[in-house]
């Protein structure tokens, strides 16, 4: 077996921020004053908040020894399910901070931002030709964002129709965000349940679908990994009854070049271009969650649209049935560069980053299915589900599994999702990592289940390579501190 | 493609592992009739080479500073951005890693938001600030819902100064709950006034922007003392320029329960408006019911200190539909680079910065006055003003666009009876030779 990378360095404790400096430091080139003071009045003016004083070296130490605690993709592989941690390009970051599109005023007169407007208009082209959707918007600044357009334009339809439906279906693999968009729009979750095959039965979607539903949100590839192949009959049940098909694309990496989602009966879609599109994720953002819809549905779409004509981008805000703006200006669209750039850089290669997903994604179910209890013994999309199963007569839970792996050099699948499942462990490889790290992946993992059996303790006590130990979640929550 | 590590050889022997004849095999579960046609109808791959150009070209044609003087804010505002920041940020540990799910190998990105939150509660003045929201508009509406979610109420108002494209995005979260938006007018002296909303009953909130998009800054002191006559409607101060606060009162000691807005001017680039911060604080005792992630400081099995996600029983993953929120990811990223650049600039940086940006604006609003232009408004601002040119200033406004100065942005295509007033923005970015340029353009 070759050397698991994880191992412990130097690691450098540092202070709070205000426990830092003195005053009168300052990590501040000041600009020049060309101007005479003009003090404002008197009771106006506050005392100033209580920062620090710091010296530039001080900052920089700061946060380099900040960095040097996180585990990024930079730092080894990072299997979370559902969340495609796949390898952000370089050259994407650089595209983004072109002194062009990094110091574009938002509401510059059209003639002097042509080159943003292009890539706009010329990156919803790309997502429709890639989704099967004709129409899309850029605006929703992630994928809940995404969710919460879809369930305006659902209620928007409905109004249109002078309809209001109060009920909408949310099968137990979609993604946890759903229940809590809907609700935003005043829908009320029904859950549908998965069969045994870990995927919706049309019967199922039928005995629930009626007429004070608006539809269903339905996430494809599923949490479990799995293809909804009743995709296409159950959206022909929600249509009869006059009904509309949200589809969660944060799985879209699995898909890319494959499946038609208009032919499938999808009439909205959301991608997270933080997973699918290779953007970074920021350690929790900024995202980019863009919506994808059908022709008939493109006149909901928030505003401002681009629009290309006699050669010339325009901005406009003249769509009367809009469902309005979610977000000061267009989204994040530094995000959208990079996701821009990437689509640009891979051209029709994107089903080859989707093959070599699902690939990955089945190799390691193969390797790991006799260590670890798989509740879904099938052919599986761009990642599997595992439980802790196997490991429950040594008393090894699939937190420690996971915190185990921590001390191999690994960052933990998604664990404890989706809730159909329990204990689950949601590996999603991606396809920007290779069999070398694949391998060494999978022989951590059965070194894991060889020590759950024969000295539990270490999985018990992990992680101890890290920083810190396991944290307590509990007096946090219980005892919040929130600010220092 | 160099992002696919892929031989053909690792690709046959993992494929024979997961039982597959070939690529398209792994696929052979999807049903025909939810395939696509045909290929992928997308540029040919484009080199590291020919993307660097195709994206120089696109970036050129974009009116950018130094080459062009623009004086416009409404919300985005240029700022020097220290270089300490941009590398810093550009620590791949930080910006390649997912939200702390994994608290044990994610400290650097909890403590770094940790010290974002703290930061946050001293400039605005309040006890709790979460993680971020998406941005200043979408941060506003958030308040209105938490203020709704509190009160029980069905009622909100909304001052008619603050940002429009902020009203619309509140417009658009409240319109499928049926609540109700009244809209507050502003006053000759650019001011909110209460006394002009006709009936301050039963309001859940009522939402006023300082600095105002006009630029004027609010008596914020008297309109929370007016709002808590009503003790159970919140009072929710929203801003578009923080840097205000180095030297303003902050909304915290003028009576805000809330306090939200737009964190861009702290160290991010403009981008077209986006990515951006949304900055959100409040009184501690409506802790429970804020929307966002939020980070919490305990021990480890060590006792050592350390960080996690908290009061994780408000969010989406765990109370589903009864959740504060439904947001996921947020700005992150943009939190980290603006408390770098707080605590870069510090107390004093801040306060000097805050300063000049005030005293260079009033010196462009001077200089204007005395070229014999109106100030409309006879009310003290900060870094951005309210002029009224002479009919048919448009014209000029476009012909200055080819000298490659923007002056200003024209106030009627959002407030039809603001004909000829233009919103201009001044910063630390403008030379006084800049805006001796502006004004001898303007007259010429």
């Amino acid at each position: 077996m070759k050397a698991m990378t994880g191992t412990r360095g130097l690691v450098l404790n540092e202070p709070f921020l205000w426990e830092q400096g003195a005053r009168g430091r300052t990590c501040f080139s000041m600009p020049r004053r060309d101007v005479d003071p003009c003090p404002l009045k008197d009771e106006l003016v506050g005392q100033g908040p209580d920062f620090p004083d710091l010296s530039e070296v001080d900052l920089v130490r700061h946060y380099t020894r900040l960095s040097t605690w996180n585990f990024g993709v930079d730092t080894g592989m990072y299997p979370l399910g559902s969340c495609t941690m796949k390898y952000n390009p370089k050259i994407n970051e650089k595209m983004a901070s072109l002194p062009g599109f990094a110091g574009a005023h938002p509401l510059l007169p059209a003639e002097l931002c042509q080159g943003v407007l292009k890539l706009m208009y010329d990156l919803e082209k790309y997502l429709a030709e890639i989704t099967g959707l004709p129409a899309v918007t850029l605006q929703p600044a992630a994928g809940a964002h995404g969710e919460l357009t879809g369930m305006l334009i659902f209620h928007a339809f409905f109004k249109a129709r002078n309809q209001q439906r109060s009920k909408i279906l949310i099968p137990d693999t979609a993604h946890g965000t759903n229940p809590a968009s809907a609700a935003l729009c005043g829908f009320k979750s029904i859950p549908v349940a998965s069969n045994d095959q870990g995927v919706l039965a049309p019967e199922e979607v039928a005995e629930l679908m009626d007429e004070e539903t608006a539809g269903i949100m339905i996430t494809n590839p599923n949490t479990l990994g799995l293809f909804e192949d009743n995709i296409k009959k159950i959206a022909g049940i929600v249509h009869a009854k006059g009904g509309l098909v949200y589809a969660d694309g944060a799985n879209m990496n699995a898909i890319m070049g494959i499946v038609d989602m208009s032919k499938s009966g999808v009439d909205i879609l959301h991608l997270n271009l933080h997973k699918t599109f290779a953007t970074p994720h920021g350690g929790g953002g900024p995202g980019s969650g863009p919506v994808c819809v059908t022709k008939n549905l493109e006149k909901f779409l928030p505003v401002p649209r681009v629009i290309h004509q006699n050669g010339d981008y325009t901005l406009t805000y003249d769509c009367p049935e809009s469902i309005g703006k979610l977000h000061a200006f267009y989204g994040n669209f530094g995000v959208q560069i990079k996701a821009y750039s990437y689509i640009l850089s891979m051209g029709a290669e994107l089903k080859k980053a989707s093959q070599l997903a699902v690939l990955n994604a089945n190799y390691i179910k193969e390797e790991l299915k006799s260590v670890f209890h798989l509740p879904y013994d099938r052919a599986c999309m761009h990642e599997c589900v595992f439980t802790d199963k196997f490991q429950k007569p040594y008393k090894v839970t699939t937190l420690d599994i996971a915190k185990r792996l921590m001390d191999y050099g690994f960052h933990p699948p998604t664990i404890y999702f989706p809730l159909v499942v329990h204990g689950a462990l949601m590996i999603e490889p991606t396809e920007t990592e290779s069999k070398t790290s694949i391998d060494l992946f999978i022989a951590a993992l059965k070194a894991i289940a060889k020590e759950a059996r024969e000295s539990p303790e270490l999985l018990h006590e992990a992680p101890r390579n890290p920083k810190m130990r396991r944290l307590d979640e509990t007096i946090a929550a219980r005892k919040p501190c929130l600010a220092g | 493609m160099r992002y696919l590590p892929h031989t053909d050889e690792e690709i046959a022997a993992m494929l024979q592992k997961a039982g597959a004849m070939d690529l398209d095999d792994l696929f052979s579960g999807i049903p025909e009739d939810c395939r696509r046609g045909r290929d992928l109808d997308l540029p040919e791959p484009f080199t590291e080479w020919e993307l660097n150009q195709h994206m120089a070209v696109l970036s050129g044609k974009m009116a950018v500073s130094p080459e062009y003087k623009i004086f416009l804010g409404a919300g985005s505002y240029e700022h020097y951005i220290p270089e300490v920041i941009k590398q810093l940020l550009a620590r791949s540990e930080f910006y390649t890693a997912y939200t702390p799910y994994q608290p044990e190998i994610s400290q650097g990105t909890l403590q770094a938001i940790y010290e974002y939150q703290t930061l946050t509660t001293r400039l605005l003045g309040l006890d709790v600030a979460n993680a971020s929201l998406y941005d200043g508009a979408s941060g506003l509406a958030e308040a209105l819902l938490m203020a709704i979610r509190i009160t029980g109420r069905k009622k909100v108002a909304v001052a008619g100064s603050i940002h429009p494209f902020y009203r619309k995005v509140v417009q658009t979260y409240l319109a499928p709950t049926g609540c109700e938006i009244v809209e507050i007018p502003y006053l000759a002296n650019g001011k909110t006034d209460l006394t002009r909303l006709p009936d301050l009953a039963d309001l859940a909130g009522i939402a006023v922007q300082s600095p105002n998009f006009f630029g004027c800054i609010e008596d914020l002191d008297l309109i929370g003392r007016e709002i808590h006559s009503d003790p159970k409607t919140l009072f929710v101060v929203t801003f578009t320029e923080p840097l205000a606060y180095g030297i303003l009162k902050n909304p915290g000691s003028l009576g805000a329960d809330i306090a939200c807005g737009e964190g861009q001017s702290f160290g991010i680039p403009q981008s077209f408006g986006g990515p951006g911060l949304g900055m959100f604080a409040a009184k501690k005792r409506f802790m429970r019911n804020m929307p966002g992630r939020l980070v919490g400081k305990t021990k480890d099995e060590n006792g050592n200190r350390g960080f996690v996600l908290t009061l994780a029983t408000r969010e989406q993953h765990i109370r589903r539909e009864k959740a504060t929120s439904n947001i996921c990811s947020n700005q992150g990223l943009c939190a980290t680079a603006a408390a770098m650049y707080m605590a870069a600039l510090g107390r004093t940086g801040l306060r000097e910065l805050a300063r000049l940006n005030h005293d260079k604006a009033e010196y462009l609003k001077n200089q204007l006055q005395q070229a014999g232009f109106t100030i409309p408004f006879d009310t003290p601002t900060f870094n951005e003003f309210v002029v009224k040119f002479p009919a048919g200033f448009e014209t000029t406004h476009k012909k200055l666009l080819a000298k490659k100065i923007v002056a200003g942005l024209d106030l009627s295509l959002y407030y039809p009876e603001l004909i000829d007033h233009y919103l201009l923005s001044v910063t630390e970015t403008s030379s006084k030779e800049d805006m001796d340029a502006l004004i001898k353009e303007i007259q010429a």
